[in-house]
């Protein structure tokens, strides 16, 4: 069994309720961390190696050192549960059932920097977490773990549960920012950084559910123990949320290193493939991140074992890997039909795009079209080239990186799947019900387009 | 759609106005701007899951902000309706994830069942369906929202259940 560090108390009945969380060890970092100096704690958290888990990687702890303390302007922490990357589903589960876990390390990374006014962002769909976090918000205050003179230390904490309304943008922290201004979520051209100018103009650190959560056990324990556990410059453990067609799709805590075809196959993981068929494709860390075909999952393209670590999932860059991201885990048999599942993704990113660049604007809802187009029997054999034409002039075009992340799956599924783009332009009669490969799996037809070798 | 001006009763009650207050005081007393998006949802919860401009007039003025503020961020996020909707609106996640799990063919049931398109409400203003992008449930797919729940691992004798009790009003579906 591996370590657990954010869910090892998750089965704990009545967690979610203050006096059952502070029975079990609750806001200990908090009692510790008031002790403490704000740059230990940020130390100790630079120590850990924790990496931001909202997608990027950023380390936590150097984030936290670039915060402007200089202007003697309000700091603010913002938590990050917007959650919306498809795929993505670990941080509601960790705010629905223990809550409590987010609010203290909530404060004690407010501690960490010295702010007095901290909020959460979730996402508006999930209201009933919302509700959850506000009745967990209004204990932790009755219990004197916010509001003025927290524990007699003299430190002020306001912390606030808010919610957004329908946008993936959103979840993009300048974005989020906006949002939490009550505007439309237009991400902001950086520089300045939130670290130097945020909320309300004023220096702001933004981060995930996850990496919030994993606070108080670093300061609980240390850095040291953290950064034991892992691989390399991937410590610790890491939520990731398993779907698709396997058997137990669900929220794992995994510790950094086990292999994926551990956590696909072992009991204690995904149990395997959902009806033994075969496995097709991988989208291991949230539909922005490249897909994977079946040779390159078990295997990196140098024959090493596909480790669960931010650079083994990317080992091989763009073309023979892809990125452990937000840790969106997606499983697909044989019966997928990547070229369906890309326009899936390609429609996603349209709807989702805020529309201030051009061509993402654009391009997004060209990308959705000429999909859309060869899903249905009337693509053409040049849409290919248009497709990875359109993605490669949006790629790296734009204010925020929903440009990229649009641009990745498609040249993805063109690169290591591009047969099966043909076979839907060549054999439009084949591909008429939307589960053609329910039947007849691409395995069956791949010789009818596939190169030959003479 | 034809173009329509929807019109609507504007009802701040005071348990209403108590909870904007609440919203309000989250945030620096300058700063009151920011709780509009809260405060929407909660406006439009108590008006039958939408809001009419005149609504959206009445939140600037709450909010002591100019209504064009208001109007551009009620047409930028999707929870917030803009005409009268069914009363229960069945919001199926239709995203990659929830594909593979054959939430397509349950949406097709749902249609069929109610007799309706997407994003057509019933001829009685009960029944809606629409298709939403991920809401956080992949691993619980197929899943469809309704009011401020989930409901997860559908089947299609889960949703005439759904649909049964919604008719029988034996649902709750805000969480107040
Ligand atoms: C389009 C877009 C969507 C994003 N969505 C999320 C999200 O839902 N949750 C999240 O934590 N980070 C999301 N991010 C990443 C955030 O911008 C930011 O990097 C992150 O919240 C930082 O926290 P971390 O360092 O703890 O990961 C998104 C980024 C982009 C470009
Ligand atoms: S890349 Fe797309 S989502 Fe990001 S700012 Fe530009 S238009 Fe908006
Ligand atoms: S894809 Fe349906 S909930 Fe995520």
């Amino acid at each position: 069994m591996g370590r657990k560090i954010l869910l090892d108390k998750i089965n704990v009945p009545g967690i979610k309720s203050y006096e059952v969380y502070r029975r079990e060890g609750g806001y200990a970092s908090v009692e510790k961390a008031l002790k403490m100096t704000p740059e230990a704690i940020i130390e100790e958290v630079k120590t850990s190696g924790l990496r931001g888990r909202g997608g990027a990687g950023f380390p936590v702890g150097m984030k936290w050192s670039f915060i402007d303390k200089k202007s003697g302007k309000p700091r603010h922490l913002v938590c990050n549960a917007d959650e919306s990357e498809p795929g993505t589903f670990k941080d509601r589960y960790l705010m629905e059932y223990i809550p409590h876990l987010l609010i203290e390390g909530m404060i004690t990374s407010s501690i960490a920097l010295e702010a007095n006014l901290s909020y959460i962002y979730i996402r508006g769909e999930y209201m009933w977490v919302f509700k959850t976090l506000e009745r967990a918000i209004k204990e932790a205050y009755a219990a004197g773990w916010l509001g003025k003179n927290i524990q007699g230390s003299g430190y002020d904490l306001d912390l606030h549960v808010h919610c957004g309304a329908g946008a993936y943008i959103c979840g993009e922290e300048t974005a989020l920012i906006e949002s939490l201004e009550g505007k439309r979520g237009n991400p902001r051209l950086k520089p300045p950084f939130p670290a130097i100018s945020g909320l309300w103009a004023n220096p702001t650190v933004v981060n995930n559910v996850e990496s919030i959560a994993a606070v108080p056990w670093i300061i609980n324990n240390s850095g040291a123990d953290y950064a034991a556990i892992g691989i390399g410059r991937s410590t610790g453990t890491k939520l990731i949320s398993a779907s698709g067609n396997i058997k137990k799709p669900g929220v794992y805590e995994i510790e950094l290193g086990i292999s994926v075809e551990e956590f696909i196959n072992s009991d204690e993981y995904c149990g395997g493939m959902e009806t033994d068929r075969p496995l097709k494709a991988l989208v291991p860390g949230g539909s922005s991140v490249p897909i994977l075909p079946a040779h390159l999952i078990y295997k990196t393209a140098n024959g090493d074992d596909r480790l669960m670590t931010y650079e083994s999932l990317s080992d091989g860059g763009f073309a023979t890997g892809s990125m452990l991201g937000s840790g969106g885990f997606i499983v697909y048999d044989d019966r997928a039909c990547i070229v369906r599942n890309t326009w899936n993704f390609a429609r996603f990113y349209h709807h989702e795009s805020c529309g201030q660049c051009t061509p993402c604007r654009e391009g997004t809802g060209w990308l959705e079209k000429v999909l859309w187009r060869i899903e249905n029997g009337q693509g053409r054999e040049e849409d290919i080239e248009l497709l990875w034409s359109i993605q490669s002039k949006i790629e790296g075009n734009t204010i925020c990186p929903l440009g990229d992340a649009a641009s990745w799956p498609v040249a993805a599924a063109i690169r290591h799947f591009r047969e099966e783009f043909e076979y839907h332009v060549r054999f439009p009669e084949k591909i008429k019900n939307r589960d053609h490969f329910t039947h007849e799996p691409f395995d069956k037809v791949r010789h009818l387009v596939a190169p030959q070798n003479v | 759609m034809e173009k329509h001006h929807y019109t609507q009763e504007i009802n701040i009650t005071d348990a209403l106005m108590a909870r904007i207050n609440e919203l309000v005081s989250h945030y620096p007393a300058d700063k009151k701007k920011s709780a509009l998006i809260p405060v929407l949802h909660e406006v439009q919860d108590a008006h039958d899951n939408w809001l009419s401009i005149e609504l959206q007039n009445k939140v600037a003025e709450l909010l002591e902000i100019k209504p064009i503020e208001v109007y551009e961020v009620v047409t930028f996020y999707t929870m917030f309706n803009q005409r009268p909707v069914g009363k229960y609106m069945l919001e199926f996640c239709q995203t990659s994830p929830c594909c593979q799990r054959g939430v397509e063919d349950l949406m097709d049931y749902t249609c069929q069942k109610l007799n309706v398109g997407i994003a057509e409400p019933t001829a009685d203003g009960l029944f809606e369906v629409r298709g939403v992008e991920c809401l956080g449930a992949c691993g619980y797919a197929p899943m469809l929202q309704l009011g401020d729940y989930y409901h997860e691992h559908l089947t299609k004798e889960k949703i005439d259940q759904l649909i049964d009790d919604c008719k029988t009003g034996d649902i709750t579906f805000y969480d107040k």
